[in-house]
């Protein structure tokens, strides 16, 4: 803590000497609580930091270590129920006035907001108000600090969408939010952000919400503001990728305390905090599953390929109805795979790929259109429920999220022990618990949790009570939506060996679906490719990812960022050139 | 363990006593205790105006100096239209009988109304509402189309009739008390309908349903176990707007005259009525104590209901100003309660 608390002090220090033109916002002992149920909370304690002009401070942490909180206060946008204490001096771009945000009235607040400082939201589809057009929208922030024309207000704002990359600013000035794609519609919100030119941008978490290809362009497009406008920018987020390759400086919190800061290139590669070590350790790196998979497929014997498949998708197809004599929706279109016994198969693809249509459709939750999807031996092109519901017994369902995949009345052992006694294994969830106590042993959560209501656990403990749900009548089929992506980097690290624990012991087959190549490929025997609900590429980890064969894969592949800012640059280098040429090509 | 037991989310809810005491945790008692300010001075006067009006209901018998359709004691006849005096305190009516006890006896009859209402209409409205909501298809059209076709219905129309079907117009103690609460059940159990309707709509698509699914578990099994229970959150409000409509409705009834005859029970609307032609003669009793009476009953429960509907809301829900956090005490239990609310005002953007 020493060390920590004589960096409090050095940029204190660093507060007080800078010139004041230098230093955009300058944060000196925050302290941020929160009124709630369970009585006060403190979310930030005594935080200190500043940032320069044109610089990118990136603040990391996970969820609730009060990132977002302490980012939102530099705007003053912090709810009824929160008091702020310590002091924010924010100076406008030119540097010649400056104001400590806590301590002004609603309406100055206003006047600083978009001009002074302005926001990048997560989600750009909510942020952007789906009635009017983006033109209104952006010249909203010009007509609220002065005086514009309709003509000048729209002239601006088409020139600032040019300048954020969106084609034909001209025309899609008039466009409403619909009309464009999430990471266009990213750039409207930065171009909003941009519009009246503020010295800072404060962006919570830009491109959690974008497809890995997309947050590249828009992680070039926040890297240009800071190159083109001078823009300094606030960036939260938990991904280390997206801080590495974006970020000149670092801050990370935890507990609501900064624990560390170091520039960039000096973080990744000397960290000097336990946390910020344990951190970084946890981030899944591409190339880490190789040896595993290569482990696993020697130890097989040699008639394992002869066997018959657990899962086997012949030209599978499947639609959604289109409403009102539209067309139906293609969400799988001629996909053809299979799982054999104990094997791991990893589903990857952006939003909208059909991964989870496909996970779904194994499950018996999506009808199956066209083509054959044989599960255990039942074909599920028109399978009743009564023959299926048997089978059920024999798959295994990890779903996204874990905050909602837990009925809330219901204790933890309540919901375990429910595939037990749905399937008559046990009468009632007090007879259950005996073996409710020892999968929740298996998935490494103190029997007495089996007590407690969903609400009770964190995030990865409630992930692994899903788990243990998912195995409790040992199923030989396991089907793993996304079960990682709502979980922090440290957690999900623990929730994947828990999973490749748990399938070496009981040697399910398992669908691993994600959109992280680097968590497929830690866990995955092969790895399927989808793009726009066909099968793109298909083999096992060290092929699909060694060597890709299929343009998509290839872009994909190169997008994802790497926890390292020296190496980043260079991949960063190398995606542009494979981006030009694959556009050249076509 | 190594990574996430390190996280102190797990610690401080161990510490924590995982239940409060049986006596914090029922429904009203709960919510007193969590409330502060407007709130809580809205919730505590609904409850007591709602209390002293069951209590009056309930013991009517021992309150009410005379009976309710009593004209006469020992020392003769009560007399019309006296002015309030030791002997009758809030006076008599214009048939002569005691304000004061018609009015006490009123809330017996008023709080059979309520209950009866509510009993015909919740179980049948949301049995129907959870069928329409969670099987869907051309049950659940038809099923709303019916609903809506019933909210086109004046209550008070329907009460009428129902009053004239079930005993003829002028009605005894039970005839009076079934026209009004019938009318009411069939305006109300739409409104039961569209609301746990809308909430299995909305928890049909959440995932432990589908986790439900799964596991291979009945559709009856579904219904009842996971998607009812978490429907029935907004019930106490429609609860209690059912109540006052009923009590409004049986007044209604009383006042134009198809109400419950004075000597089966004492009813508000009917005394109300009675004492129309006394207001332009000066004799103010017969009219505001009834009046007040059907004024309060609404309002304490309806107060009740509005200030349990706000607080069952995090964002309605008023809080305590923050004083100044003590360091110590609130880092223990910051990490697990900083996030819901990092990630509510991340939402809500």
């Amino acid at each position: 803590m020493t060390a920590d608390s004589a960096k409090t002090n050095a940029a204190k220090t660093n507060a007080a000497t800078t010139d004041a033109a230098k230093t955009v916002v300058s944060i000196t002992d925050l302290d941020v609580s929160f009124a709630t149920d369970a009585g006060t909370v403190r979310a930030v304690d005594g935080v200190s930091l500043n940032v320069a002009a044109g610089e990118v401070l990136a603040i990391v942490g996970e969820s609730g270590s009060g990132k977002t909180v302490t980012a939102k206060s530099i705007l003053g946008l912090l709810p009824e129920t929160a008091t702020a204490r310590g002091a924010i001096v924010l100076s406008n771009r030119a540097g010649t006035s400056t104001n400590d945000v806590l301590s002004l009235s609603k309406k100055q607040l206003r006047g600083i907001r978009g001009s002074d400082v302005s926001m990048v939201f997560q989600e750009p589809s909510t942020a952007l108000n789906p009635v009017y057009t983006v033109g209104w929208q952006i010249a909203e922030g010009l007509r609220a600090h002065g005086d514009y024309s309709r003509a000048e207000a729209k002239a601006k704002a088409i020139e600032i969408l040019g300048r954020v990359g969106i084609p034909d600013p001209k025309t899609r000035v008039n466009y409403y939010p619909h009309q464009f794609s999430g990471g266009q519609k990213q750039r409207v919100v930065i171009a909003q952000a941009l519009v009246l030119n503020p010295g800072l941008i404060v962006a919570d978490e830009p491109t959690t919400a974008l497809d890995v290809t997309v947050q590249a362009e828009i992680l070039d497009l926040l890297r240009r503001c800071r190159d083109e406008f001078g823009t300094a920018i606030v960036l939260i987020t938990h991904n280390m990728g997206v801080v590495a390759d974006l970020a000149d400086r670092v801050v990370v919190m935890y507990q609501g305390e900064v624990v560390e800061e170091a520039d960039a290139v000096t973080l990744f590669q000397n960290p000097q905090n336990d946390y910020t070590k344990r951190l970084l350790a946890s981030v899944p790196h591409i190339g880490q599953g190789v040896l595993q998979t290569a482990e696993r497929a020697s130890a097989r014997e040699a008639s394992w390929a002869n066997a018959a498949p657990v899962v086997v998708a012949d030209h599978l197809r499947i639609e959604y109805p289109g409403r009102f004599g539209r067309s139906a929706f293609v969400a799988v279109d001629d996909v053809s795979f299979e799982i054999r016994a104990g094997e791991v198969l990893g589903l990857v693809g952006e939003s909208g790929s059909g991964k989870t249509t496909i996970g779904r459709a194994i499950g018996g939750l999506t009808k199956v259109s066209g083509g054959s999807l044989k599960v255990l031996g039942h074909e599920m092109n028109g399978v009743r429920e009564r023959v299926f519901k048997k089978t059920r017994s024999d798959i295994g369902f990890v779903f996204q999220d874990p905050a909602s995949s837990f009925n809330p009345l219901l204790t933890i052992a309540e919901c375990v022990a429910e595939p037990l006694i749905v399937h008559g294994r046990a009468r009632d969830p007090r007879s259950a618990r005996k073996r409710v106590d020892e999968l929740l042993e298996a998935v490494q959560l103190p029997a007495s949790f089996g007590d407690r209501y969903p609400h009770e656990l964190s995030g990865g403990q409630r992930q692994r009570a899903s788990l243990a749900r998912a195995i409790a009548l040992e199923p030989s089929l396991l089907i793993a939506d996304e079960p990682t992506s709502a979980l922090d980097v440290s957690v999900q690290a623990r929730v994947l060996e828990l999973f490749a624990e748990l399938q070496r012991e009981f040697g399910f087959a398992a669908l691993f679906i994600s959109h992280d190549l680097a968590v497929v490929d830690l866990l995955a025997d092969r790895i399927a490719v989808l793009y726009h609900g066909t099968l793109v590429e298909e083999g096992t980890g060290a092929e699909v990812l060694g060597a890709p064969q299929h343009p998509y894969t290839q872009r994909l592949l190169a997008s994802l960022p790497v926890p390292d800012p020296v190496e980043q640059a260079a991949r960063r280098e190398a995606l542009h050139t494979l981006r030009a040429a694959q556009t050249a090509a076509s | 363990m190594s990574a996430e037991t390190q996280r102190p989310e797990t610690k401080p809810r161990m510490q924590e006593p995982r239940k409060q005491s049986l006596l914090a945790r029922l429904p009203v008692v709960h919510q007193l205790r969590q409330s502060v300010g407007l709130q809580r001075g809205m919730l505590i006067a609904g409850l007591i105006i709602t209390a002293v009006y069951v209590i009056s209901a309930v013991f009517a018998q021992w309150i009410a100096p005379y009976g309710f359709a009593q004209l006469r004691n020992a020392s003769g006849p009560f007399g019309s239209q006296q002015p309030p005096s030791p002997s009758h305190i809030w006076g008599t009516t214009v048939g002569g009988y005691d304000v004061f006890s018609r009015v006490i006896w009123g809330a017996q009859t008023a709080l059979e109304v309520m209950v009866v209402a509510i009993i015909l209409s919740i179980f049948i409205g949301v049995f129907l509402g959870l069928m329409s909501g969670y099987l869907g298809g051309w049950l659940d059209r038809i099923l709303v189309v019916i609903a809506d076709a019933i909210y086109a219905f004046p209550s008070l129309l329907l009460a009428i009739v129902m009053s004239i079907v079930i005993s003829g117009g002028q009605s005894s103690l039970w005839g009076g008390i079934f026209a009004a609460a019938i009318s009411i059940t069939v305006v109300y159990i739409p409104q039961y309908f569209r609301v746990i309707r809308s909430e299995a709509v909305r928890i049909k698509n959440e995932a432990f349903v589908e986790s439900a699914m799964v596991i291979g578990a009945s559709t009856p099994r579904i219904m009842f176990r996971h998607v009812l229970r978490n429907s029935t959150r907004t019930l106490p409000l429609i609860f209690t707007l059912n109540a006052s409509e009923a009590v409004l409705t049986l007044a209604g009834l009383g006042f134009l005259g198809f109400g419950i005859e004075p000597t089966a029970a004492a009813e508000w609307g009917y005394d109300l009525n009675k004492s129309l032609s006394d207001v332009t003669s000066g004799i103010w009793w017969t009219a505001i104590f009834p009046g007040l009476a059907i004024v309060l009953s609404v309002l304490g429960v309806t107060l009740v209901g509005e200030s349990l509907n706000d607080l069952a809301d995090p964002r309605l829900r008023g809080r305590r100003a923050v004083a100044a956090a003590p360091v110590a005490a609130a880092s223990d239990s910051e990490p697990v309660d900083v996030a819901p609310v990092a990630a509510k005002s991340g939402d809500s953007q």
